[in-house]
């Protein structure tokens, strides 16, 4: 397929400090006029060497209708990106062509003025974002009932709840038609429900064969949104991959200290006492992949390695599975009669302990796991303790497999388990149905 | 509920056709162009648009409204009357001097408010700048374009006056359309290029009422071309405004329209446009990054 936006090679470099000069306020623009020809001499000494590139080496297409994600820290370049893509800068060096019309969203409501009814408004901030006032004039109903505002529509914006504002300003944009949409991490405003609205337009937008660029710190909506996404990292693409890999590198990278593998090679470090020490904790699929990123329907096989100093204790090991509010989902221990009976009593060595975590259990999202080897038979003593000793993310490939289906909105609850429904008839035809018993109340 | 699309399984239900040409090409611009006419052009309702935003915010929130349109000029004539004609006794070539002095505040009064509107607007503007693309000349063209409506208001009281002097509105008073579209694209290619230091240079807020005052005394506002001795009359008419103001009045109350110098504000108009339009590019791929 013939890409729909190619960009190549492209850099962006900025100058530091250039920002503080431009803006002179009175002050500094009476002492520049004294000190005028010193400033001139210094200024261009010092921007010559105050540079940093804000991009660098940038290469990537995207094809029609793609849904793709541009994740990345603070300052990583995201911005930057989108205003290059936007045509609001110019890059430093490369090139980036466009083969269709582009809508940019960086942020809702620019334009806005606050003298201006929401009428106005949607004129107004519709014509900024490019939109022919015919096509406003067709829509205006349409997004006037989507801000929820009917009654306001004609009350001067500046009397409006930031609320009220944020729905006119995101139904505006919402309504927007070009063949590349480009947004700007804009979902994060807004209440819950609405939010929730707006990521169904989105899905919408991408279902017409549009073409999206979506900026976003929110990674279930990366996930959910998108089947691609570009990692930068200061400036370069580090990563271009399906949105499932993409954010879970991202997340792992993001955690530095917690990832799929654990280990203590100098013992006296390790985590432990003198009966028991840490050695290693790894997350592996199914296959035996070390890996951070596991498909919701696998499973996920948590190994636990420890030295056993000490002959005579009843070990178990424990481990509690944490998610990202924080909440333990579930914790387990080896302590069943069947784990206990393989146990030797008098072992004194190195063990591998290893948990089965069964697939389409876990929800989406990031997990800690916290292990801990414990004598729980006598007396709960935990030996050797590491608090989010790994940390693995659950990703949903969203092809309709899992439990989710070909449900792509937000689904409640910290566990996601497969399970079985049912439905059959009972009764059949409409007169079985007891419709007319209650004068129209019957559908409830 | 919604539905989740899955590129390898379902293609987009409108595979959109592409061009074979990019429609747009982001790269660091070679070379300073002229303005790009056709992108003006497509972008027109914006244009549109910018202009009715500041005509219907201009006057919010004050008491007199548009009023103000009409009081600026008739106020500065009723000082000028006092100051020019009743104190310096300057001789207004036979026009009683209150429309003598009003006919040139019209058109001065408009140039320089749009200059200095124009001068501030890519600034005032920079929440656009740096959040949405579209062609930034577009900013100065709309605040000058928003100053004809005071201009508009400001004309009825011209008509007013002339009938109190019993001045009689001729044919060549057509002349004033060509006239106003000159004054507008002159305040256009001075907006454009003040506005786009103005990003750079925050100095130019602090320069612009001097330039403006000095640029008034060096036109005749306040007083006839004809009192500039002759061997100064080809230096002092490299002021467009020069030809531009004494063709208003030639305009509305007869004479001959001094052709040469009508010339030659019409050839420096154009040219200091060209000027402003090359700089304006050259300084425009700045804008976001500095502003």
């Amino acid at each position: 397929m013939k890409p729909i936006i190619k960009v190549m090679n492209v850099g962006k470099q900025y100058r530091l400090g250039s920002p503080q000069r431009s803006y002179l306020t009175l002050r500094e623009s009476l002492s520049s006029l004294a000190s005028a020809p010193f400033r001139w001499l210094a200024r261009e000494n010092s921007s010559s060497h105050e540079t940093f590139w804000a991009l660098q080496e940038v290469n990537f297409e995207v094809n029609p209708g793609e849904v793709v994600g541009i994740i990345g820290r603070n300052g990583a370049g995201k911005s930057t990106l989108l205003k290059l893509l936007s045509r609001i800068t110019e890059p430093t060096t490369g090139r980036i062509e466009l083969y269709g019309r582009i809508g940019s969203l960086l942020e809702v409501g620019t334009g806005f003025h606050p003298e201006l009814s929401g009428r106005e408004n949607i004129y107004l901030n519709g014509a900024i974002l490019g939109m022919a006032r015919s096509e406003l004039a067709r829509k205006f109903d349409e997004i006037v009932a989507f801000a929820e505002l009917e009654k306001f529509i004609d009350t001067p914006v500046k009397h409006y709840s930031s609320g009220m504002y944020v729905r006119l300003a995101f139904a505006v944009a919402a309504h927007l038609e070009p063949e590349i949409l480009i947004v700007d991490e804009v979902l994060a405003v807004g209440d819950l429900r609405f939010q929730r609205k707006c990521l169904d337009k989105m899905e919408n937008v991408s279902q017409q064969g549009r073409t999206v660029l979506f900026v976003s710190h929110n990674m279930a909506a990366v996930t959910r949104l998108c089947q691609r996404a570009i990692l930068l990292e200061e400036g370069r693409v580090v990563l271009d991959d399906t949105a499932a890999q993409v954010v879970s590198a991202y997340l792992g990278n993001a955690a530095r200290k917690s990832c799929a593998v654990r280990e203590w090679e100098d013992v006296s470090r390790a985590p432990g006492d003198d009966v028991v020490r840490l050695r290693a904790v790894r997350v592996r699929t199914e296959a035996g992949e070390v890996k951070d990123a596991v498909d919701i329907r696998k499973p996920v096989i948590l190994e636990i390695e420890y030295d056993v100093l000490v002959p005579g204790k009843r070990l178990s090991p424990v481990m509690s599975c944490i998610n990202e509010e924080g909440t333990c989902v579930f914790s387990s221990a080896g302590i069943s009669p069947q784990f206990m009976d393989t146990q030797d009593l008098h072992f004194v060595g190195r063990c591998l302990s290893t948990c089965f975590i069964p697939g389409n259990l876990l929800a989406e999202g990031a997990f800690t796991v916290t292990v801990s080897v414990n004598s729980i038979l006598d007396g709960n003593t935990a030996h050797a303790v590491e608090p989010d000793a790994v940390r693995f993310q659950v990703v949903d490939s969203l092809d309709g497999s899992s439990a989710r289906g070909l449900y792509g909105g937000p689904m409640a609850g910290v566990m996601r388990p497969l399970l079985t429904w049912t439905s059959k008839p009972i009764r059949t035809g409409s007169d079985s149905l007891d419709l007319h018993t209650n004068d129209g109340s019957a559908r409830q | 509920m919604n539905t989740v699309i899955n590129s390898e399984k379902l293609p987009p239900r409108h595979a959109p056709q592409l061009p074979d040409e990019p429609l747009f090409v982001v790269e660091a611009r070679k070379s300073g162009v002229g303005l790009n006419l056709k992108e003006l052009w497509t972008h027109r309702e914006l244009l549109y648009f910018l202009v009715w935003r500041d005509v219907k915010i201009r006057y919010k929130q004050t008491l007199l409204g548009a009023a103000w349109a009409l009081l600026q000029p008739l106020l500065t004539m009723l000082v000028f009357t006092f100051i020019f004609s009743k104190v310096a006794k300057i001789d207004s070539n036979g026009i009683p001097y209150p429309i003598f002095a009003y006919a040139g505040l019209v058109p001065w009064t408009f140039f320089a408010n749009a200059i200095t509107t124009s001068g501030n607007s890519i600034v005032g503007s920079s929440h656009l700048i740096t959040k949405v693309y579209f062609p930034r000349p577009i900013i100065p063209i709309a605040s000058v374009c928003a100053g004809l409506v005071d201009l508009a208001v400001a004309f009825p009281m011209l008509v007013v006056l002339m009938f109190y002097y019993h001045i009689g509105i001729t044919v060549t008073a057509l002349f004033l359309i060509p006239l106003v579209l000159l004054t507008t694209l002159l305040a256009i290619a001075v907006g454009m290029w003040i506005s786009a230091i103005n990003v750079k240079y925050r100095d130019v807020k602090f320069a612009m009422p001097f330039v403006v005052q000095i640029w008034m005394y060096l036109s005749p506002v306040a007083y006839p071309a004809s009192v500039i001795p002759a061997r100064w009359r080809i230096l002092y008419s490299l002021n467009p405004l020069v030809g531009i103001i004494d063709s208003y009045r030639t305009a509305l109350f007869g004479g001959a329209f001094d052709w040469k110098e009508l010339a030659i504000s019409l050839a420096v108009t154009f040219t200091f446009l060209a000027y402003a339009a090359q700089r304006f590019r050259k300084m425009e791929k700045g804008f976001a990054d500095i502003i």
